[in-house]
């Protein structure tokens, strides 16, 4: 099979297009490089509608944990101990059999054991909580004239939250929500070992990785193939969110403006 | 355990319960929270000297040991941790295996890689085929060790170095200035100094560290999710004196719950050790702690 066959049955395998059975022994480096690209598509469908969910949550969370109503800040406070103190691995677990279990008494939860959904609605609350302590720590760091300059404005409420607090805060905040969204990024590929299955060997990049890894003994081919694609990932989000915080940053003159620095790798 | 444990059948509610939670499996659970204190107690001394030589390393001014100390720190950027775990762990199994290989067996001439099979001579094999089974998991908690050690060794490297540059430069000339060598300026400045900065970076590692003790069961461990997932799972009447239906969730509560734990009371610790190492600090806490007594 020339590598085009290959990419043409296999690149879509993930979703459960094309080729059924997976390649069973004599690997080639295309089809290794094919399945493992293949199984990126769930990583960044997990990372992307987790990012683009948990961005709202979790700008109300850092405005209720900034509240100085009690009643406000102590549930925000809960959650993200609950979330941030506990590892997400563990989270995959409790939350898969959760659901095992809520699915036998209701129906309505049918779906939630499958990994596209359930596992989205782990990682939508995990990187909420994460980047609300994120956005919190910068309310708490808006220059004291932006604010007072609102209220000399005669800003109140609302506006004075979309229009001065919330812009701030997401403009000292973008350095550290870039690092938030790589290794979320980076998390999505706990799914497949945490209880959720791969339905028909449907999995996500490190799924095919250690697929291949365990039938041939040499992790030295699948696994720098997975950490070539999620540099490249990095790469992309760097870049986007660079966009964003030029964007963010634009009234500054340039030599003030605030970079993207890349800090180190962390587990959750 | 207890006396009255001998027919669970006939036992109901608190007692049922008491004895279902005693059973010898169960011990075996309680024993893998050791097993995961264990690997904290011994990895976080390893990971701080791995990180305390490759921060040396990249501030050597040797320029190639300064590129391995950096090469090392940049090893763990931009891929997936658990990537690392994976692949560590065969790796280095198959680095033993193949270097006893090469020395027991020097008249072995079929290659080591052949096709799907990694093949070494029967002497080379870790552990031995013959050995008893606690040899088997020992020697593959000391992988995980390992392979942690390495990973962590990497951030605590990254940390270290961060901190023995935040030393304020005019310490290091006074040192110079009454005469010290090298060598001398960094054990009696540098070193004493650095700690306070290093260590916000250093109880965040040590949070992280805590949360990815479950990676364990991915190596093959049978750590507190391998328990949890066996002990939770629907057990009937013809396996077990304790029959009882899916609970598995609760299992992973109680997991949740002991994380949870670990990470308030780890929080706690590092607050006091971190007032106590401003104490004195020419640092803004420092200052802080000066200005409130």
């Amino acid at each position: 099979m020339s590598c085009i066959d290959t990419i043409q049955s296999y690149a879509f395998r993930s979703l459960g297009f094309g080729e059924r059975l997976l390649p069973r022994s004599d690997f080639t480096l295309c089809e290794q490089v094919t399945l493992i690209g293949s199984g990126m598509i769930w990583n960044i469908y997990f990372g992307v509608f987790a990012l683009l969910t948990g961005f709202f949550m979790a700008t109300a969370l850092a405005v209720a944990k900034a509240s100085p109503r009690a009643a406000l800040r102590k549930p925000a406070e809960w959650f993200i101990f609950l979330f941030r103190g506990s590892p997400l691995f563990i989270q995959f677990f409790f939350a898969y059999f959760l659901f095992l279990s809520l699915k036998s008494s209701y129906p309505f939860f049918g779906n939630f054991t499958a990994a596209w959904l359930g596992a989205l609605i782990v990682l939508f609350l995990n990187t909420a909580a994460y980047s609300a302590e994120i956005f919190y720590g910068a309310l708490q760091s808006i220059p004291k004239g932006d604010t007072e300059a609102a209220d000399a404005y005669g800003m109140s409420g609302w506006p004075r939250f979309r229009r001065i607090v919330w812009p701030t805060m997401l403009r000292l905040a973008w350095p550290a929500y870039t690092n938030e969204a790589i290794f979320l990024f980076h998390a999505t590929t706990l799914v497949f070992f945490s209880g959720f299955p791969a339905w028909q060997q449907r999995g996500d990049a490190l799924y095919y990785a250690s697929y291949f890894a365990d039938k041939t003994f040499n992790p030295f081919v699948p696994y720098p193939i997975l950490a070539g694609y999620f540099i490249l990932l990095t790469l992309v989000i760097v870049s986007l969110f660079g966009l964003v915080n030029r964007h963010l940053n634009r009234h500054l003159p340039a030599n003030t403006r605030p970079r993207l620095k890349m800090r180190m790798n962390l587990i959750r | 355990m207890f006396s009255y444990c001998t027919d669970p059948s006939t036992l109901g509610g608190l007692t049922w319960l008491s004895c279902f939670l005693t059973t010898g499996v169960h011990l075996s659970f309680y024993l893998s929270f050791l097993k995961v204190l264990g690997l904290l107690a011994v990895t976080a001394p390893v990971a701080l000297a791995f990180g305390f030589l490759g921060a040396m390393a990249a501030r050597a001014s040797f320029a190639p040991l300064s590129w391995l100390g950096k090469g090392y720190i940049a090893i763990v950027r931009g891929v997936p941790d658990i990537a690392f775990f994976l692949f560590f762990v065969i790796a280095l199994d198959q680095l033993f295996e193949y270097t006893r290989h090469r020395i027991l067996c020097p008249d072995w001439d079929q290659p080591v890689r052949q096709g799907n099979d990694f093949i070494v001579c029967q002497a080379a094999k870790l552990p031995l085929g013959s050995s008893p089974e606690w040899m088997h998991e020992t020697y593959a908690f000391g992988l995980a060790v390992i392979t942690f050690a390495i990973v962590f060794g990497a951030f605590a490297a990254n940390v270290l170095f961060g901190a023995m540059r935040a030393v304020p430069r005019a310490q290091l000339e006074t040192g110079e200035a009454y005469g010290m060598t090298q060598r001398q300026t960094f054990w009696r400045i540098l070193v004493p100094q650095m700690w306070v900065f290093a260590l916000p970076g250093l109880s965040n590692l040590w949070m992280v560290l805590i949360k990815a003790t479950p990676l364990l069961f991915l190596l093959g461990i049978e750590d507190i999710v391998y328990w949890a997932r066996e002990l939770g799972g629907t057990k009937t009447s013809k396996f077990t004196s304790y029959p009882h239906g899916d609970w598995r969730m609760w299992y992973f509560l109680a997991l949740l719950i002991f994380y949870l734990l670990m990470t308030k009371v780890s929080e706690t610790l590092l607050g006091r050790l971190m007032a106590r190492l401003t104490l004195g600090q020419a640092t803004a806490g420092g200052e802080a702690q000066r200005k409130a007594a």
